[in-house]
């Protein structure tokens, strides 16, 4: 690219090693490209093991959204060998996928994101007690003193004069792109703390049910912990799913509840309300078309008409239509490498459905140290998956979008809610605003939704139902001599596919397309452009050497580069995929 | 090779002092790590005492192949915390998932930093270093991650690699190691390196490292250069429940009624007897629980080559044996001995209840 492109590498504040280059025309952007620098290659990796142990190597994936992986996986084996899995298993899964948005989606506002919007320099110039008043009049969340933010301003404060800015150092501060008063920045600054603490608090539930996080256990066919609220009399153990450990959960599910109704969403509401023009319709939204795989099934994952996320996808943001996905259908789910260091067999330009993959590592970028990557070739190691030919954004927007045109009432009420407290149109959904705000309502969807599966838990447990896996199939004698499945869920990030093939007891090919390949990857072979690469065309830097508006869109995608992994077996020839999201 | 600006950085208990963090508080903090590292009760005050006087110091957070899970675990420690660790204890001067700086800004923080603290910074590496072709499959800032190693490691005082990805390379090097991925210490030949292996490691394990080393320098370290205070025992040694395994009670499959009992995992796959780690005495996330407890057998996370030690679900004496026939491992010894142990509780319990039980005959 020219002399006027901006470069933005390392890309911070994101999961993984994503690079940005910018190519602008007096100060706009007119292309961008998007390369993630690193693969692991976990293909060749996985091939010839136990399916059942796939969950293991796959979760390593990715650490920050560490149990998506995992779950598709389990679900890929369950679907090749047609496990049901017992209702209870069901619900404990549902209640760690959903605690895992919420943790996620509150980590990403305040410790990834919040930074491109909050000038934590400005916060040591606020009033507290005007702060205070600012916090009581949009929450009734208890900290919310005068003392209390005066005391978080004087550890800022005391941090900031002992000259170690550590994290903080070389921010854009007092750029003037930062809209919000020092109040606000002092509000924020201090539910970035609150929210550090918290979060170790509500990760206790994944710990409960897989014995830690990062990285829980769990187990194809169900869930490995046993429920022990029913051991027999002496000399009886204990799993941590006992009587104190279900009311653990039930506890952590009110704070997690409570920390989303009274700080994340009236902060995002707050906030967005100081950068209105992010809303601005179409404005670092790309490419338009939407899609969802669906998850938190009610009976099942083949019952997919009873997800509470549905199914779908949105052409041309045009909500009157949901479409129909099949994640079998050879002509559906594609992926290309025209810019990506990859070749196929067939010809660079193929587009391969994932139980027909290969890869071939094909790296013809310029050796490190290197200024600039080269568009017109390849530049990234991630592929670019497409649904019937075209570019897909995945993610909360996604969802919410396909919630809304599938005519879910919370949601409708909720975005109704807060486009009029923001006094929006519907249109400026499509928008980096609206993408963030998109994080913010799904969160409480779900977070609403906790209680009932804890619940309905309980009254299985209650009624003596204590099922929590099914052996039926967990010996391999037991199994077909092949069989084939794809494992779908929507991972905070977006829509989530795995994809394994098992011959004689073994996996025979496992391939992974994961959302930030889908917002993140490189053009493809028409030269359509991914996601990300479209969403920054048209931005204006205000100063090009602290390029904080690709800061913000990006951002706004919650990029997840953990691994772009493609690895060539003897021959040359793919035997496993993972792109990672 | 300090500088004069770096002598006038405040000690850790100046710092503590500003921040109105009272005696009391720090003994207790001072205290909670001596427990976790299993320091005799005595050496708490030395050790608050030392750590007082260190200077919070430069650190510099390099991130390689990795899945960010390393750090995300970092963030769950809850003693310290933390805040209280980039806040109050060392200046984290450059770490991609949490520094405000991205692009060139990042990189000037990072040299700006490596610069003033050249020769006295700790240098945490989190993920395996890809070394096929050049290091071609690992870049950032345009760098290949084999060149930003050896620049940072030039200028550490010491490295901690976090992870077994950092320590031996870890999932990315699992056969057949498609990018040639290694751990730090199969680069970096002339530094003081502590490995923290897991996957992820401990949270407290993490921070109960780093804050030791500054109080008192490089730990005791095993073999494979870890803290023998954190990875001196086996998970089975500690844990609770040992007595199962020692009366021939285990679970034979998922939710059964020896899993819901919470009988020992041996028969599922856990590599308790042959991982070292400190899972069974500190727990995850605050003492919640641990895998063990939640009914999932140890995957064995701390030990190197876990990844191509057989299935995870095949009981631990049938992975000693490599494709040759030889024993693998040195832990092998012990645990062929506990494993005849453990049949011979079976048959003792069969004969004491007078009966064949299929829970334990299989």
């Amino acid at each position: 690219m020219a002399n006027n492109t901006v470069v933005v590498d390392p890309v911070t504040r994101i999961e993984g090693h994503l690079r940005i280059e910018a190519e602008t025309e007096q100060g706009k952007i007119t292309r961008a490209l998007s390369s993630g620098t690193m693969v692991r290659g976990l293909e060749i990796i996985l091939r010839d093991r136990d399916p059942r142990d796939a969950w293991v190597f796959a979760q390593r994936i990715c650490g920050v959204c560490t149990l998506v992986h995992a779950i598709a996986s389990v679900r890929s084996v369950e679907d090749a060998l047609k496990i049901e899995i017992p209702p209870n298993a069901q619900l404990i899964r549902n209640l760690m996928i959903g605690a895992q948005y919420i943790h996620d989606h509150v980590m990403h506002f305040y410790h990834l994101h919040a930074l491109d919007w909050v000038d934590v320099v400005s916060a040591l110039k606020a009033d507290p007690a005007a702060t205070s008043g600012l916090a009581q009049s949009i929450s009734g969340y208890a900290k919310s003193s005068p003392g209390y933010f005066r005391d978080v301003q004087k550890q800022i404060k005391d941090f900031v004069e002992a000259g170690q800015l550590g994290i903080f150092a070389k921010g854009y501060w007092g750029h003037p792109a930062y809209k919000l008063p020092p109040e606000a920045n002092l509000m924020a600054v201090a539910h970035y703390l609150e929210a550090l603490e918290w979060q170790r608090e509500v990760s206790k539930l994944h710990a409960i049910f897989g014995g830690k996080n990062p990285h829980p256990n769990f187990v194809v066919g169900g869930a490995p912990v046993g429920i022990s609220v029913h051991a027999t009399e002496g000399g009886a153990g204990q799993t941590s799913v006992n009587t104190t450990g279900l009311q653990q959960v039930k506890n952590i599910i009110e704070l997690m509840k409570s920390f989303v109704d009274q700080v994340y969403v009236p902060d995002t509401l707050a906030i967005g309300g100081f950068y209105k023009d992010w809303f601005k319709p179409f404005h670092g939204e790309g490419v338009g078309n939407f899609l969802c795989y669906g998850d938190f099934p009610a009976d099942g994952i083949w019952r997919t008409e009873n997800l509470l996320i549905p199914r779908g996808v949105i052409l041309d943001r045009d909500l009157s239509t949901l479409h129909e996905v099949d994640l079998h259908a050879e002509d559906e789910i594609q992926e290309f490498v025209s810019h990506a260091w990859y070749d196929y067999e067939g010809g660079k330009d193929q587009g391969l459905h994932p139980y027909d993959g290969e890869t071939k590592f094909a790296y013809d970028g310029p050796a490190p140290p290197y200024k600039n990557l080269d568009g017109d070739s390849s530049y990234s190691w991630l592929k670019s998956p497409r649904w019937k030919g075209k570019a897909m954004e995945v993610g909360p927007l996604a969802r919410v979008l396909t919630l809304y045109a599938a005519g879910h009432e919370p949601t409708r009420e909720l975005a109704g809610m807060a486009l009029g407290k923001l006094e929006l149109p519907l249109e400026s959904m499509f928008s980096t605003g609206g993408r963030l705000a998109a994080r913010t309502l799904e969160t409480k969807i779900i977070a609403d939704e906790m209680s009932n599966w804890f619940d309905s838990l309980m009254t299985n447990i209650n009624a003596g139902d204590t099922r929590t896996h099914n052996n039926e199939m967990w010996e391999p004698e037991t199994w077909p001599k092949e069989a084939r499945g794809a494992g779908y869920m929507e991972a905070p990030r977006g829509a989530l596919g795995h994809w394994i093939v098992i011959k004689d007891e073994k996996i025979a090919n496992y391939q992974a397309v994961v959302p930030s390949t889908w917002n993140a990857g490189p053009r493809d072979a028409q030269g359509q452009e991914g996601p990300y690469e479209a969403s920054l065309v048209g931005h204006e830097l205000l100063i090009p050497e602290q390029p904080i508006e690709i800061l913000r869109t990006i951002h706004s995608f919650d990029p997840c580069l953990a691994c772009a992994v493609h690895v060539a077996d003897k021959d040359g020839k793919s035997s496993v995929e993972i792109k990672i999201g | 090779m300090s500088t004069s600006n770096r002598k006038e950085r405040p000690t850790i208990g100046q710092i503590m002092d500003e921040n109105g963090v009272g005696r009391r508080r720090f003994l207790k903090y001072c205290a909670g790590i001596t427990a976790l590292m299993a320091m005799p009760p005595g050496m708490t005050a030395a050790f608050a005492q030392q750590l007082r006087a260190a200077r919070r110091p430069t650190v510099i957070y390099m991130p390689f192949q990795e899945c960010t899970g390393c750090l995300e675990s970092l963030t769950r420690s809850f003693a310290p915390s933390l805040e209280s660790l980039i806040f109050e204890t060392i200046s984290l001067d450059y770490n991609h998932t949490l520094q405000a700086a991205a692009g060139h800004a990042a990189e000037e923080a990072r040299h700006e930093a490596m610069k003033e603290a050249w020769g006295e910074y700790i240098l945490i590496c989190d993920g395996s270093i890809p070394t096929k072709l050049d290091g071609i499959y690992g870049a950032s800032a345009g760098h290949s991650f084999v060149d930003q190693l050896h620049e940072a490691a030039e200028g550490a005082a010491a490295i901690v690699a976090v992870g077994v990805c950092a320590s031996y390379g870890g999932v990315g090097a699992a056969y057949p190691n498609p990018t040639g991925a290694v751990g730090v210490s199969d680069i970096i030949k002339n530094k003081p390196i502590i490995n923290v292996p897991g996957c992820p490691p401990i949270p407290e394990v993490m921070t109960g490292t780093l804050v030791s080393f500054l109080a008192s320098g490089v730990p005791e370290l095993d073999k494979h250069l870890r803290p023998k205070a954190f990875f001196g025992n086996t998970i089975h040694d500690r844990c609770y429940r040992r007595r199962f395994y020692d009366t021939g009670l285990f679970a034979e499959s998922f939710d059964d009624e020896g899993a819901r009992n919470g009988w020992c995992l041996y028969k599922l796959g856990c590599r308790g007897p042959t991982t070292y780690n400190a899972c069974a005495t500190i727990k995850w996330n605050g003492g919640t629980s641990w895998p063990v407890e939640s009914g999932h057998g140890c995957l064995g996370c701390s030990e190197p080559d876990f990844w191509d030690q057989g299935g995870f679900y095949e009981p631990v004496t049938s992975k000693l044996f490599n494709d040759t026939g030889q024993i693998a491992g040195a832990a092998a010894a012990g645990v062929a001995v506990g494993a005849a142990a453990a049949l011979a509780a079976n048959r003792r319990k069969k004969k004491l209840s007078g009966q064949v039980d299929k829970e334990t005959s299989s």
